[in-house]
């Protein structure tokens, strides 16, 4: 990470001059407006971070950004990003993504950036609807829904993004809500802070196409009772009167209520992000309504080596051993002969 | 040594060395044409392979060549047909019969020529009645039992004794040579160090080859080809993708770059990328891409960072590729693409040769998308156009294909190693912070070419992506905007031209026939133009390495000559391409898609009936 230089930014610094064209009401202004509050709380140079995108609503977002930016093309944003960060591990790399660029079309490269552990963030938008193209259904579309490639309902599972990423090997999973501010601001910067791939599902309401997709976790009536946000080390306790909690029972996870059949706080989960085992943190990623309320925060978060980590422990290894340096160098080892 | 019976003194021969794939073929050919090299010869090699690994064994199909052309004078292909050839089982003596001079020595493994392989091969009994082969010099040694022999009471597996047969074989070639057995030796060494029983195996089998060509000596005649008349210099032998690889680092050292490879691995281009993946002493950041894709939107990103980025494949990975490369055309950022082409299309003939992806590379993308096409011509030639190609993508901030092919890629020859210091320079048009407003797509007024503001300067920040821009980098749909766009991108391309050599013509400037060639073209054209030459024929050859944009000097080159025909492994493109650009003028075509390079031959036919015989006035 690179150093602070006390250049007191506020969100405004983060603003281009171009004029945001998002649909009034679309859950990507407050994604817009959370990065620009953590960028310029972050305080790092602005020249450091290059934003990359591919295609769709949410892609148009580094154009936004007073940064290096690079709108690219769809589903590559990943494999663009990749080679920015492998190229040049002092940049600073941010991915805007949807769940069409980056699951659909895109879905080969944001696997293996993921396995890689490439040391980017990828903003995940998902609104579960292709947007740009006026509405058809995505890979993480509800099953049955109805769009306009789905006139009968869509007859596809949906991929849920926790549960791909972390069986990719993904090493950080976090999911926040667009309108949710302060949640996004919080675990933007534990992305920004975590070296490695680190993935963050935004929920984000697309008012046109699919409007109300989250409404039965994220409407101010059902929130506190169908969402668990979770922190390191803390508790899994949720619900309007903080009086659930989710336990491990027969290998399964399991929502309780407090003091109801002997259950008391110590019989919670506690949440550790840091564990390595995948198991406990791919279920708590795929929790879903009715059963269980939906996980919010960051849900995973572990080190490894990063790939830039690699390489360059790798180039220094080689280097170590080999006299080649130059061109004119090269071209003389080996074979060669003299005529004379 | 022994003495000779009888020793032909030749200017040039041709050897293939030619067995199942299994067999080591490709091994024994570079080291017969590393010795000869090292010798003092000119050479040109050709790889044959098949494109299965482990193609069903004694199959026609399955067959695996390696032909060498060595020479007294300047060698430019690696021969129409075979002087000697090294044939491991009657599959190679089918695949290789047509392909034979009058004359020819024929050294086989009759350990092989069992009835069962006879008629896998397709014969019904006799392979060299049916092939009509009986007047060759055949010379039948019962290799496998030979070898077992020599390797009698070594600690080794029947398998490792098996596959040291290819050794025999070279042994018994370098006896026909009289060549030294050194360099192999050394090789072996090398390559078996940390099992130096097999080491030991290997070299005695090259020995035991080599004393048993001096054994059977009286029944064969030996070959001495003297020295070349090569350039003074220091030399190695090159491959095509070698000499590619390095012309990519000299570029990247010249301009001060870091060099970044994005590629997938796809037949005959691999060798790049593992060449490259080699070279992290020197810096180079490789990445095995996941798809063609990823492999070229890494390198957009790379370029993007302020690196020399670089993407190699061949035809059907420049087609998935096809997407990513607009973009570097819309954000006009340096990339070299390099297409390794093969016979198509589809998966086509994946380790054959063809020039079949020049319309491909120039017009295979949507929309109005100018790019810079270079073509290679000889193996070691890849050197110089692979720096081209970096020079003009850099200089000039575009993306470029550079086009070499299988032929090239696989094929060798010396190569005097130039020094880095008579390379020339190459200037970064970096972007610098001013006062004024950095405006992403302002232009050179002479080149229109943009600068290149790198992630990480302050003041530069801006964005980039492949929706159409206005000057300043900001979205525009405006129909004038797209238009004026459109055609800024193409004149920027077109002014390239001031960088581009003017063409050189083989032969005088005026006469009855212009030989013309693009690419690999080269050596058949070259050889056959010079061979009509010294028969009195009034013929010239040029060969293009620049496609998009030609050379200046084109039409006035065309000017000169009563007949224009174009030479190329494909049903026209190249032909087709100089009819729109130069319609002024009419032009033959010679064209042939088999997988195979030219023969001398054959275009020196069809330039005899275009010429209808006429010689001198």
């Amino acid at each position: 990470m690179a150093e602070t230089n006390n250049n007191h930014y506020i969100a405004k610094d983060f603003k281009s001059d171009q004029e945001v064209r998002w649909c009034p009401g679309c859950g990507d202004h407050g994604i817009l407006a959370s990065l620009q509050k953590t960028l310029a709380e972050l305080d790092i140079p602005k020249e450091q971070y290059v934003f990359v995108s591919g295609i769709g609503c949410s892609s148009r977002l580094p154009y936004y950004m007073n940064t290096y930016g690079f709108h690219s093309i769809h589903g590559r944003a990943a494999a663009i990003a990749t080679g920015i960060k492998v190229a040049n591990p002092d940049l600073i790399v941010w991915e805007m993504t949807g769940d069409g660029d980056a699951l659909a079309i895109g879905g080969n490269h944001y696997i293996h950036a993921i396995r890689r552990n490439i040391d980017i963030k990828i903003i995940l938008f998902n609104n579960e609807i292709y947007g740009l193209t006026k509405g058809q259904y995505s890979p993480t579309s509800k099953k049955g829904l109805t769009t306009k490639t789905s006139p009968y309902g869509t007859i596809e599972e949906p991929f849920k993004i926790g549960e791909l990423t972390i069986g990719a090997n993904g090493r950080f999973f976090a999911r926040t809500v667009d309108y949710n501010l302060q949640l996004s601001n919080e675990v933007y910067k534990v992305a920004a802070g975590f070296h490695g791939t680190a993935v963050v599902e935004v929920l984000q309401n697309c008012v046109i196409f699919n409007d109300g997709a989250f409404d039965a976790f994220t409407s101010k009536e059902t929130r506190d009772d169908n969402t668990i946000i979770l922190h390191h080390g803390e508790k899994m306790i949720f619900g309007k009167n903080r009086d659930k909690g989710i336990i491990l029972k027969d290998l399964k996870l399991k929502v309780v209520k407090l003091g109801e059949n002997g259950i008391t706080e110590k019989d919670i989960l506690t949440h550790d992000a840091h564990e390595s085992n995948p198991g406990i943190h791919y279920r708590l990623a795929g929790m879903s309504l009715p059963e269980y309320p939906v996980a919010l925060g960051v849900i995973r978060a572990i080190n490894a080596q990063t790939y830039s980590a690699a390489m360059i422990e790798q180039h220094e290894r080689v280097q170590a051993k080999s006299k080649i340096r130059t061109v004119d160098e090269l071209m003389r080892s080996g074979a060669t002969w003299e005529m004379k | 040594m022994g003495k000779r019976s009888k020793v032909i003194e030749k200017d040039a021969v041709v050897i293939r060395f030619s067995g199942d794939s299994g067999d080591g073929m490709q091994l024994t050919g570079t080291l017969f044409s590393n010795t000869s090299a090292l010798f003092g010869h000119d050479i040109s090699t050709f790889p044959d392979y098949p494109a299965e690994i482990r193609a069903p064994q004694g199959t026609v199909g399955g067959v695996s060549g390696f032909q060498v052309h060595i020479g007294h004078k300047l060698i430019n292909t690696p021969g129409d047909f075979t002087d000697i050839l090294v044939a491991m089982n009657p599959a190679a003596i089918r695949a290789n019969a047509r392909w034979l001079r009058k004359g020819s020595t024929i050294i086989y493994d009759s350990d092989n020529f069992n009835e069962k392989l006879i008629q896998r091969a397709g014969y019904k009994a006799d392979p060299f009645a049916e092939d009509k082969l009986d007047s060759m010099n055949l010379i039948a040694a019962p290799i496998s039992t030979l070898v077992k022999e020599a390797l009698k009471g070594m600690e080794i597996d029947p398998k490792t004794v098996l596959r040291t047969k290819n050794m025999f074989a070279l042994g018994m070639v370098y006896w026909l040579f009289d060549s030294q057995l050194k360099y192999t030796e050394d090789f072996i060494e090398e390559k078996f160090g940390k099992k130096p029983l097999v080491a030991e195996a290997n070299s005695k089998v090259l020995r035991a080859g080599y004393y048993y060509g001096e054994t059977i000596e009286a029944l064969t005649p030996s070959y001495r080809v003297g020295p070349a008349p090569i350039a003074k210099g220091t030399y190695r032998n090159i491959n095509g993708n070698q000499a590619t690889s390095w012309g990519l680092l000299a570029a990247a050292e010249k301009a001060d770059l870091k060099l970044f490879i994005g590629s997938y691995p796809i037949t005959p281009a691999t060798g790049i990328l593992e060449e490259l993946a080699l070279r992290k002493d020197m810096g180079v950041k490789s990445l095995q891409a996941e798809d063609e894709i990823a492999g070229i939107c890494t390198a957009i990103g790379a370029s993007f960072a302020g690196r020399l980025a670089v993407t190699s494949t061949s035809g059907p990975g420049l087609a998935l590729k096809s997407e990513a490369l607009n973009l570097a055309v819309m954000t006009e950022l340096p990339l070299v693409v390099i297409d390794v082409q093969r016979g198509g299309p589809s998966t086509g003939l994946p380790t054959k040769t063809e020039q079949a992806d020049l319309w491909q590379a120039l017009y295979g993308r949507n929309g109005e998308s100018p790019v810079p096409v270079i073509a290679a011509g000889t193996p070691s030639d890849c050197f110089l156009f692979a720096f081209q190609a970096a020079k003009i993508a850099i200089e000039h901030m575009t993306p470029v294909i550079l086009l070499t092919d299988s032929y090239l890629a696989n094929g060798s020859e010396p190569w005097k190693i130039p020094s880095m210091k008579d390379m020339p320079s190459i200037t970064v048009p970096y972007a610098v912070k001013s006062d004024k407003e950095f405006l992403a797509y302002e232009r050179d007024p002479k080149t229109l070419v943009r600068k290149w503001a790198v992630p990480g300067t302050p003041g530069l920040e801006h964005r980039v992506g492949g929706l159409e821009k206005t000057i300043k980098g900001s979205v525009s749909y405006t129909p004038e905007n797209h238009e004026f766009m459109v055609k800024t991108r193409d004149d920027k391309v077109e002014r390239i031209v001031s960088d581009v050599p003017d063409l050189k013509v083989t032969g005088k400037k005026t006469g009855d026939l212009l030989v013309i060639g693009w690419g690999s073209s080269y050596g058949p054209v070259t050889t056959a133009v010079r061979e009509l030459q010294e028969e009195g024929y009034k013929v010239s050859a040029v060969n293009f390495n620049y496609i998009r944009p030609l050379p200046k000097n084109t039409a006035k080159v065309f000017a000169g000559f009563e007949k224009r025909v174009v030479c190329e492994l494909n049903t026209g493109q190249f032909a087709n391409f100089l009819r729109m650009k130069h319609q002024k003028y009419s032009y033959h075509q010679y064209n042939k898609v088999q997988g195979l390079p030219f023969t001398v031959k054959e275009i020196k036919d069809y330039c005899i009936k275009l010429l209808e015989g006429k010689k001198n006035g």
